[in-house]
């Protein structure tokens, strides 16, 4: 993510410091994490310690500092997706991607997460890829949808 | 500013309005145990050490002495029953994250704490956030914050900033309950590591 693109999103709150979360979750909503790069930027122009930015990205779960996938998946392993079978999807989908839960590939192509409800439990096994509900998925239609992401 | 007149520990005691229960305790020679409190710093209630019963208006409640207002007829009990086990419970979790603190060995005498009442997860923080405010209040420089939230709360050196100023104040050290070389250690590993250190393993 460029220098630029983050001062705009810094002069969309005008600057302000008190805005710092909102600004933080949108540069983290464009580029799905964020850099230590994009975090010094923010400290500069809101003229705030680097380290009290640090601070409050590490403090919310909303936030990652860590490379984060293009693509993000998140497995139900609710009680109902449970027993319908979210085992064998999840076990299918690190096959296909080749990461474990809380991991991210090389290419950052895919992430890779469980939760443990999503409220949908009627249609399980939910499996969420980028906001997105996949109802009632067999492994083998997990892997055809998979395929489909660049 | 006016003068109050409070009980504390059936004793009449003086403060002035704007004072805490535990300053006019303090000030009247009566003992309250603290761990994150600092004169020179806010009030934090983070240990909960300080805790006292307090009777205002015909209710009685708990509530820590270091953040509480002194009041006119306002009363005060620093020791019972309740608060023992108050504050012996705060110290065998204590004791699980930092079991050879400095700070916490006479209160765990005094108190009758059990060493091994919770499995030990030494990280040697209690998180009193004396080291992390003092930099930020007194200081100015907020060169170590605390990062990360819940059970993976931690401090954390800045680097840049701690390579600019640490090595020249380092009065946080000597602040910390439970061991000053745990802030000297997470300094230098700061300084010398190439990654910022707060860029850990990603959350499972
Ligand atoms: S390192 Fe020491 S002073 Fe700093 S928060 Fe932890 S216990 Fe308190």
């Amino acid at each position: 993510m460029d220098n630029d693109k983050i001062g705009q999103i810094i002069d969309k709150y005008q600057g302000e410091a008190s805005s710092l979360i909102q600004i933080l979750l949108d540069i983290q909503h464009e580029n799905h994490w964020l850099p230590r790069s994009a975090l010094e930027v923010v400290s500069k122009k809101l003229n705030l310690p680097l380290s009290k930015v640090q601070q409050t990205a590490t403090f919310y779960k909303a936030f990652s500092v860590v490379p984060i996938g293009r693509h993000e998946i998140h497995v139900c392993k609710g009680t109902a997706c449970h027993v319908n079978g979210a085992q064998d999807l999840l076990e299918e989908v690190e096959e296909v991607t080749g990461i474990k839960p809380g991991e991210t590939d090389p290419d950052a192509k895919f992430s890779l997460k469980t939760v443990n409800c999503l409220g949908r439990c009627g249609l399980g096994p939910v499996i969420e890829i980028d906001g997105k509900t996949h109802a009632r998925m067999s492994p083998a239609e997990i892997s055809d949808a998979l395929k489909k992401y660049e | 500013m006016g003068e109050v007149t409070l009980t504390i520990d059936n004793k009449e005691v003086k403060a002035e309005e704007g004072m805490t229960v535990l300053e006019a305790a303090r000030s009247a020679g009566i003992k309250i145990p603290t761990l994150c409190h600092h004169e020179k710093l806010e009030p934090y209630t983070a240990c909960r050490i300080c805790m006292v019963e307090v009777e205002s208006r015909g209710r009685s409640e708990l509530d820590t002495s270091c953040s509480r207002p002194v009041k006119d007829n306002m009363v005060v009990r620093t020791q019972s029953e309740e608060l023992t086990e108050i504050r012996r419970t705060l110290l065998e979790l204590m004791l699980s994250h930092a079991p050879d603190a400095r700070e916490l060995q006479e209160l765990v005498e005094e108190y009758g704490a059990n060493r091994n009442r919770f499995a030990k997860e030494p990280s040697f923080c209690i998180h009193c956030g004396l080291c992390v405010r003092y930099c930020a209040e007194v200081k100015k420089k907020n060169a170590v914050v605390f990062v990360k939230s819940g059970v993976r709360r931690e401090i954390s050196f800045n680097k840049e900033i701690a390579s600019r100023e640490c090595w020249k104040c380092r009065e946080c050290f000597e602040l910390c309950p439970t061991e000053a070389l745990q802030t000297a250690y997470l300094l230098t590993e700061a300084l010398t590591s190439d990654s910022s250190s707060f860029e850990l393993e990603p959350d499972a």
